[in-house]
């Protein structure tokens, strides 16, 4: 049997997250973060992910206000979090755009001496220069070069993590040598990074921090397949992620590696009830606090990318269409849809034949696949949809901050114990561990 | 003299400040890169009651060269990064300053605002900045983005050495601009949790900077809400005119290096000329502290093959004699002192278990911490934001 991998996401920046239920704590404050931490240690998980993010949201020219804003950096809160955890795993988005590889290898391989080698890092880019704005380099990466700088950041951090060999680290008073003369040397010259000298930090205990990539797109998968250590997917129905995961497997033979050294974990919500009625009823809850009729009109202006404002959330859809030019009503995120001029159409007809307003329509076109039900019933579809390969676990998105794991650490995981699919106590001090990779180094 | 006003900090770098502390029978130097090693340290300048520890940090390997690594094996080559380090040990200290040392050089400025920011709320309050200009070529050859020749202490004078530093001053004074504008681009109050309009926050009470410079322009806000100090106070080494003024002006606590109490009051003086009122101002010293301090020095001397040189003062003597060096220099109008221990944990463990009660017995040195923050601990009130009320 498939063991089942299992993380927790800190909710970060975005209209899941239920800040106005009277049980939601500080986004901010640190012990939300130990709390969640512990929380998920409690429960064996395989590791925490926090989100990052360079700017704030604007839509219509105006910061998002409606959903949770504001967040800490990510690497430092990971590292004060190494000191009050033992085994989970920590991991958190870096954007290779805004950041250097010196000094991202740095940090990383700083956090994982911290912890004890339970550090990772998933990779992403930005051609965005709205982000930009707040950086010298500014937003100047054109499109076409963000899986360049997202492979050659990734390969130039390990150049630097390689340039300390375990010997080169000596610390022998009686001999009098501390380090090898030349520890830490590299020089990397590529069209990203053109760099030399000699890096600070001595070989980390796992060596290379794990590393995650999300993205659906072909080169996502190519550049998943030939690195990466885990994907950050989107949770669907079983055949699609089995389909998903045969692609992204069979990939991975190209580039020499073994179908176990990547691992696909999609991204998930869950809403838990004694039954699986109640469950469903709270999933229902969840989703009209989610969709507040001003964040309806906020969603529903994502794809028309028009200014909604007049209208009545709880009317029909606009009968203009959508403005599908370039310049986007939302800046600080991705534009989340390819067809806007089909995607109205299908959101007419559904809304026509079910006779919803555009809240409802929004609540039930919005939401993400996730597992509803009794614990029971959701311990057994995380593990169908793992013994299934349609996954090889699966990242975790509570919609409450901090204490929206409590149930689940509480109720399920001993479900999936006893089947034993997941660890009752860690087996292994390292993320790598955690996962079985660490052999492939 | 009251009691509370004397301030007293330790820099921890490596095994200590001198080049073979490492080889001292009492370090760990297989520890070094360990949490539990910096753990330790801190926990025990805690025990001191000390204001705040600094921890060093560079973008470049430890030389005995200013222009570049020197291969040297017979010292301490490696470092973390120090903003981390102080978030690793936050937590499991309680009252400490946690100040560490992040380039203004090569650092993105939104970056440095957004992780000084999260160790004051990890921190709750207790987070500094040592800022620091790095004006090695070796540094800016692991960016890529621009060439710096290197400054060189014999060199200091040349014409375009002087262009070089002002340049790295001015973009530093920009930076420490920008940082201090992020952490005030959100209210303290922005968070509103309105349920009835289905507001997070206040957007009137978030503010973009503007910050226009010449070298960069940062849009914001900031990412992280206003930290738990407002601003967590900035420090800065300076040996001369440049650096005084950009002390003067950016920083709350400046390090200066007088080698006597003569030379002390003279700096004191040239640094209050600038016209910062409320500036801290610290005096480095590199010590060693026991009855067997001069001794010690001399052993690790001739591991090294060298006498110690430093840009601070080196003082080698008993507990009583350092108690005696800081009152007499603090009558030249120094505020406090950031000791540098030549050998760590040797050092440390003298100042906190030996020269702070000695302090204390002279009625010097606080008894136990009065505040929780580091603000509190400098006697610095919390500033308002300066947007506050300005509403777009």
């Amino acid at each position: 049997m498939k063991q089942v991998i299992l993380a927790a996401h800190f909710p970060g920046v975005n209209n899941h997250t239920v800040w106005s239920d009277p049980a939601s704590g500080s986004q901010i404050d640190f012990a939300s973060f130990v709390h969640l931490a512990r929380t998920a240690e409690r429960g064996r998980f395989d590791f925490f992910f926090l989100a990052d993010g360079q700017r704030l949201r604007e839509q219509r020219g105006r910061i998002h206000d409606l959903d949770v804003v504001g967040r800490p950096d990510a690497l430092t809160v990971l590292a004060a979090l190494a000191a009050v955890t033992d085994r989970l795993g920590l991991a958190a988005t870096i954007n290779a755009t805004f950041n250097e590889p010196y000094e991202i290898a740095r940090k990383l391989a700083t956090l994982d001496h911290l912890s004890g080698g339970r550090a990772g890092w998933n990779i992403v880019t930005s051609s965005d220069a709205f982000t930009g704005e707040n950086f010298r380099r500014g937003g100047f990466l054109d499109h076409s070069q963000r899986y360049e700088r997202a492979e050659e950041f990734l390969r130039t951090t390990r150049e630097l993590w390689d340039s300390w060999v375990p010997e080169d680290l000596v610390a022998d008073p009686v001999a009098g040598t501390f380090a090898a003369a030349d520890a830490g040397a590299f020089t990397h010259h590529g069209a990203q990074f053109d760099i030399g000298g000699h890096f600070t930090v001595p070989r980390s205990p796992q060596r290379y921090p794990l590393t995650l990539q999300a993205g659906d797109s072909e080169e996502g998968r190519e550049f998943a397949a030939s690195t990466a250590d885990a994907v950050f997917s989107r949770h669907s129905t079983l055949e699609a992620g089995q389909a998903f995961y045969r692609d992204v497997k069979s990939r991975l033979a190209g580039h020499g590696r073994s179908p176990d050294s990547l691992k696909i974990l999609p991204g998930v919500t869950f809403a838990l009830g004694d039954t699986d009625a109640e469950a469903r009823e709270n999933a229902d809850h969840i989703r009209r606090q989610q969709v507040s009729p001003q964040t309806a009109i906020l969603l529903l202006e994502q794809l028309w990318n028009r200014d909604l404002s007049s209208y009545d959330p709880d009317g029909p859809l606009p009968d203009i269409d959508p403005d599908v030019s370039e310049d986007s009503i939302i800046k600080g995120r991705a534009r989340m849809h390819r067809d806007p001029l089909k995607t109205a159409a299908e959101w007419r007809a559904l809304a026509e034949a079910k006779r919803l307003g555009i809240r409802d329509l929004i609540i039930e076109v919005t939401g993400r696949q996730s597992f509803i039900g009794s614990p029971a019933r959701i311990a057994e579809e995380i593990n169908e949809f793992v013994q299934a390969d349609a996954a090889d676990g699966f990242i975790l998105v509570p919609h409450l901050t901090p204490t929206g794991l409590d149930g689940f650490v509480d109720r399920v995981v001993p479900l999936l114990q006893e089947r034993g699919v997941f660890r009752t106590d860690y087996e292994t001090t390292t993320l790598r561990g955690h996962l079985g990779l660490e052999n492939d180094l | 003299m009251s009691a509370a006003s004397l301030h007293l900090a330790v820099a921890l770098d490596g095994a200590g400040w001198h080049p073979a502390a490492w080889r001292d029978p009492a370090a760990f130097p297989k520890d070094l890169f360990t949490a539990a090693y910096w753990a330790a340290l801190v926990a025990e300048a805690e025990r001191g009651l000390l204001d705040f520890v600094t921890i060093e940090d560079s973008l470049a390997l430890q030389s005995t060269r200013h222009e570049g690594p020197d291969g040297r094996t017979d010292q301490v080559r490696g470092r973390f990064d120090a903003l981390l380090v102080a978030s690793r040990i936050a937590p499991l200290t309680g009252r400490i300053g946690l100040v560490p040392t992040v380039t203004t050089t090569h650092t993105e400025p939104f970056h440095i605002a957004s992780g000084l920011a999260t160790l004051d709320y990890v921190s709750g309050g207790r987070a500094g900045w040592r800022a620091q200009v790095s004006g090695r070529g070796a540094e800016a050859a692991h960016f890529g983005r621009r060439d710096i020749p290197g400054l060189r202490p014999e060199s200091l004078d040349d014409p375009e050495t002087v262009r070089l530093i002002h340049e790295l001053f001015d973009e530093a004074a920009d930076v420490v601009e920008v940082v201090r504008r992020l952490w005030d681009s959100w209210e303290d109050d922005a968070v509103i949790r309105d349920v009835p309009t289905g507001r997070f926050v206040d957007r009137d009470r978030l503010h973009y900077i503007d910050f226009e410079g010449s070298r960069f322009s940062v849009k914001g806000p900031s990412i992280v809400p206003r930290p738990p100090q407002g601003q967590p106070p900035v420090t800065a080494l300076a040996h001369a005119r440049v650096p005084y003024e950009f002390a003067a002006r950016g920083a709350d606590v400046v390090y200066v290096t007088p080698h006597d109490a003569e030379q002390a009051r003279a700096i004191v003086e040239e640094v209050r000329g600038i016209g910062n009122d409320v500036l801290k101002i610290f005096a480095d010293l590199v010590v060693y502290v026991g009855e067997d301090a001069r001794e010690r020095k001399a052993r690790l001397d001739e591991l090294d093959g060298a006498g110690h040189v430093s840009d601070a003062a080196i003082f080698t003597g008993t507990p009583g004699e350092l108690a005696d060096l800081i009152l007499d220099w603090r009558r030249a109008g120094l505020e406090g002192f950031r000791l540098r221990p030549a050998v760590l944990p040797t050092d440390l463990g003298a100042i906190t278990r030996r020269l702070v009660p000695e302090l204390q017995r002279r009625g010097a040195f606080r008894s136990g911490y009065e505040a929780a923050t580091l603000r509190g601990h400098l006697g610095l009130p919390r500033p308002a934001g300066r947007y506050a009320g300005s509403r777009r």
